[in-house]
């Protein structure tokens, strides 16, 4: 593993950094209403009356959010408690209606997980989860509509929330770049949480402290809330840590804190001393019992696991024979996974790989399509691979044909037969056209046999543009030569 | 007053199948009494012509043979329950423009059953207190004031004054720490609070969650069972209501008491207890004895931290629940330069003397540093409680107590407003059932020599309320004890 050491004329430091996740879980209702969790519709439709904290409103857990957690931690590879309880954060703020929060805290309903990362220089490495816990989001707050009011909505209050907390087990950017990619990844499939950062449903708290290299201290963490991206939590990382060790080095202390990374300028300022830190007052939620899930339960939950995408790039690599990057790549995102799978069924899977990731993604990207509307099929591009490897077509042809494919859909196989490009295979044919190349080249021929044997290439060429492309070259090369050497 | 308005729900619903009088014609009745009655300040909320409607609804139905279980009945609402489109105010200046989009499900299962709602009737606010002199609205005058006027008991006092005086055939109240069963006592009438989950939270103003439970308070034991019939029932809105067969309470009313062990707990006989008291105990424990019943002496070990263990957990549950009034969204509003200052201005004029004091206790409790000294000692001694009225149900059946230490005091008593604490100790024997989520009833049993009614308690097993109106009946016949 690459280390990550931040060296200056007066020591060497490494980094100490943990996550706290907050994933919006996607459940079709809130966690403690029915009502609806529709992003981006007008302000204040989705609120009811438990979420706008009316007197006498009581929560009422919505299952599919527990079933949506119990998935997740098993996502984690973490223990699922088959106890656990929710409990109030008590806080004052605007568009918190019952200025309480519904969390877990003493008991959350997963425990500790863990989960590997694919690091550039190829290594893995394990991050451990220290808990997950479930709770509601808050409404929002507008400030910028009015100079002197402010408007809340109140239709993300009460969406359900997983909150994952790492362990401080992160020791550069990149570790923590790699652990939201991986974790976003594994979410998507889980199909838990939707996983857009720049959206909010995914948001990212970043704790970090310095140590000089060799030390296993923990020194004071500074807190950077609501950093909306992978790339903004690794700036954040090293300028934070950056100014850490200016500090130590000038010898000063850190406080704790919370700041708030400002990407455009790349640094972080204060949000809240530690001295105005809340007291939040947490204790146990009255209105709702604990929540206790039943082996049964999550037997149930686990045998509804789908492959992961560690899972699935192991068998690609150990049953499909895809190499490492290649697998990594295609599992990175599940409907990718799955389109490969279908596209290599029955044909040659390194091939259909090869293929995806130039030629297919390339296309994609250049018409922005998303692989759920590609215009060329799994299937359709597992029968060009087919024809290539049959012979059918050579591989020059086979672009062709996808060009084809990606303007109209079409079978590769009915765009073959129909323009006439089936590689020419049969001898006989092959060689009237080299005798007629050699006949209509005499000097060339002359040149070749005295010494010039290169020029076997150009004949090649000729009669391969006189088959208007369609002779196998393999053949050609062949008889090219057998005729030449006569 | 007219007669009719004497008349036991039980007894008026028997009249109106027989047609003895129209639903409309009663309602007219309670709201001819309401109007002279006025004096009690039992009303927050008179809604005559709400009532009148119901009432013209209900004589249909009489007619056309469609009648329900309380079809007519003219009952008060404890201005805690939010009722559709009626005004909700939970006795607090901060509510006292909000009217409730909504209906509370124990309403609704009143309205459901062709209940009349004659209005919403006066409490401490946010049901804390034990003498209604809390509310925002001013004290409730208990209908037994002689020379001077009395309290009608807390935090229900407006249901229990206007039961008594008939201002209304009977109604509904919630309990935290004996908030039905005090009032009933210092109104010589009866009222039960169930075991904590019977009847559903759902719409109801929170005051301590886990505490909370809502009840009838009505002018006899069966009027009691003929409410708390309708009232109750799980309810899939609040989470901690149980789904239990609610079964027919006036079929308890005719079952004996022999062979039923009847629980007298020794810690509630301390030295000093007033001596009518203890007469009326024995007294009441002598009528079931002599009906076969066999009177048993049980101890109930932590019965003297139970006030404690109260005042820290209802405040604290009460600080956090009370947090949404903060005059942003409805209610009360004082404005501010600022968030924090809309929040400090609106809260300090908002919330009463009583109300501040509490929130700040609950705050203090659950603070860091103090959480573990205070609410996480007062919850596990709550299970020590809990602990021992399980174990002294192994060897009785129903617990019989006094309900209250004193009859009702008068209106601005200096030593309970100078000491809170001094207020506090009327709830010396109803807090403990709360926080052992049981049911209890209290019903009248006699008067004091100054002509005021005591109330004895009868505390049940969890979801055991028939058994408590089976013993309740019996005490009601012997004690013939003459209402107002």
């Amino acid at each position: 593993m690459a280390e990550y050491i931040i060296e200056t004329t007066k020591g060497k430091w490494e980094v100490v950094v943990g996550l706290e996740i907050h994933c919006q879980i996607i459940s079709k209702s809130k966690i403690f209403s029915s009502a609806s969790t529709e992003f981006g519709d007008d302000p204040n439709v989705n609120v009811s009356f438990v979420d706008a904290g009316m007197p006498g409103m009581l929560p009422t857990l919505n299952k599919e959010c527990v079933h949506q957690a119990v998935k997740t931690g098993l996502g984690l590879n973490a223990k699922i408690n088959k106890y656990s309880e929710f409990s109030r954060k008590n806080y004052f703020y605007a568009d918190m209606p019952t200025d309480y929060q519904i969390t877990q805290f003493r008991y959350p309903i997963v425990g500790e997980g863990e989960i590997f990362v694919d690091l550039s220089d190829g290594s893995t490495k394990k991050i451990g989860i220290e808990r997950m816990h479930i709770e509601q989001d808050a409404g929002k707050s507008i400030h910028d509509l009015n100079p002197t009011k402010s408007y809340i909505d109140l239709n993300r209050a009460g969406v359900g929330l997983m909150e994952i907390v790492t362990k401080p087990d992160f020791r550069s950017p990149e570790e923590a770049g790699a652990f939201l990619r991986k974790l976003r990844s594994i979410l998507r499939y889980l199909g838990t949480c939707d996983g857009n950062m720049d959206e909010g449903s995914m948001r990212c708290d970043v704790n970090v402290s310095v140590r000089p290299v060799g030390s296993d201290e923990l020194r004071t963490r500074c807190e950077m809330k609501n950093v909306n991206s992978v790339k903004f939590v690794m700036q954040a990382i090293e300028s934070e840590a950056k100014r850490h060790i200016e500090v130590y080095e000038n010898g000063g202390t850190i406080e704790q804190e919370t700041r708030q990374f400002d990407p455009t300028t790349g640094q972080s300022k204060v949000m809240r001393k530690k001295e105005f830190a809340h007291d939040y007052r947490y204790f146990p939620e009255p209105d709702l019992p604990p929540l206790v899930l039943t082996d049964e339960y999550i037997e149930a939950v686990k045998a509804e696991m789908i492959e992961l995408p560690d899972a699935k790039k192991q068998r690609f690599i150990e049953t499909m024979g895809l190499t490492p990057y290649d697998a990594m790549v295609l599992c990175e995102n599940k409907e990718n996974a799955e389109f490969f799978e279908k596209a290599a069924a029955g044909h040659d899977a390194k091939k259909v790989a090869n293929w995806m990731m130039s030629d297919f993604f390339a296309m994609l990207n250049k018409k922005r399509l998303d692989i759920t509307q590609s215009p060329v099929s799994a299937e359709n591009l597992g029968r060009l691979v087919e024809l290539i490897s049959t012979e059918v077509i050579s591989g020059k042809i086979a672009k062709d044909v996808f060009e084809i494919m990606s303007e109209t859909g079409e079978n590769p196989e009915k765009i073959v037969e129909e323009k006439g490009l089936k590689q020419v295979t049969d001898t006989g044919a092959i060689e009237t056209i080299i005798d007629t190349v050699i006949a209509s080249n005499p000097d060339n021929v002359t040149a070749y046999k005295n010494g010039k044997t290169n020029l076997a290439g150009w004949f090649v060429g000729q009669v391969i543009k006189m088959s208007q492309g369609k002779a196998n070259p393999a053949i050609v090369n062949k008889l090219v030569r057998e005729k030449l050497d006569k | 007053m007219t007669e009719i308005t004497t008349f036991s729900v039980a007894e008026t619903l028997k009249a109106l199948k027989n047609k003895e009088f129209s639903a409309v014609e009663l309602t007219k009745a309670y709201l001819h009494n309401m109007e002279n009655g006025r004096q009690y300040n039992a009303y927050i909320t008179e809604c005559a012509d709400v009532a009148l409607k119901q009432a013209e609804e209900a004589d249909k139905r009489y007619i056309n043979g469609t009648n329900r279980a309380l079809e007519g009945i003219p009952l008060g609402i404890k201005d805690l329950f939010c009722t559709k489109d009626i005004r909700t105010t939970a006795a607090s200046h901060i509510l006292d423009n909000f009217v409730p989009p909504y209906e509370s499900t124990v309403t609704q299962h009143l309205l459901d059953d062709g209940a009349v709602f004659l209005g919403k009737l006066n409490l401490d606010e946010f049901a804390m207190g034990g003498s209604n002199e809390t509310s925002y609205f001013g004290p409730v005058i208990n209908p037994w004031s002689k020379d001077k006027p009395l309290v009608p008991g807390g935090s229900s006092g407006g249901s229990a004054a206007a039961v008594a005086a008939h201002l209304c055939a009977a109604a509904t109240g919630t309990d935290t720490g004996g908030s039905i069963r005090e009032p009933a006592a210092f109104c010589g009438i009866t009222g039960i609070k169930p075991t904590y989950g019977r009847c559903s939270r759902y719409g109801i103003v929170a005051f301590a969650s886990s505490l909370d439970q809502a009840g009838p308070i009505a002018q006899d034991v069966r009027d009691c069972a003929i409410l708390l019939k309708s009232m109750a029932g799980f309810d899939e809105k609040d989470s901690t209501s149980c789904n239990i067969t609610v079964p027919d309470y006036e079929s308890f009313l005719n079952r004996e008491v022999k062979g039923l062990t009847i629980g007298l707990p020794k810690e509630y006989r301390p030295e000093g207890l007033n001596p009518e008291v203890a007469a009326y105990w024995d007294k009441a424990a002598e009528y079931l004895k002599a009906r076969g019943a066999n009177i048993k002496e049980i101890s109930l070990p932590h019965t003297k931290y139970a006030l404690a263990t109260y005042y820290v957990l209802a405040p604290a549950e009460a600080s956090s629940n009370l947090a949404r009034y903060d005059g942003i969204r409805y209610g009360f509003r004082a404005d501010g330069q600022h968030l924090d200052d809309l929040y400090i201005n609106t809260r300090t004029q908002g919330f009463g003397a009583e109300v501040r004091r509490r929130i700040m206790i609950g705050t203090y409790v659950l603070s860091a540093g103090y959480y573990d000294a205070y609410f996480l000692k007062a919850q596990k001694m709550r299970r020590l409680i809990h602990n021992d009225f399980m174990n002294a149900f192994k060897e009785c059946d129903v617990i019989l107590t006094p309900t209250s230490p004193i009859t009702a005091f008068p209106i601005g008593d200096e030593s309970m407003l100078q000491n809170p604490i001094n207020m506090y100790l009327n709830d010396v024997f109803t807090v403990s059932v709360n926080l052992a989520g049981l049911p209890a009833l209290s019903l009248p049993i006699g008067l004091s020599a100054t002509g005021l009614p005591y109330g004895m308690q009868l505390i049940g097993k969890p979801f055991d309320e028939g058994t408590l109106f089976n013993v309740a009946a019996k005490i009601e016949t012997d004690a013939k004890f003459e209402r107002k």
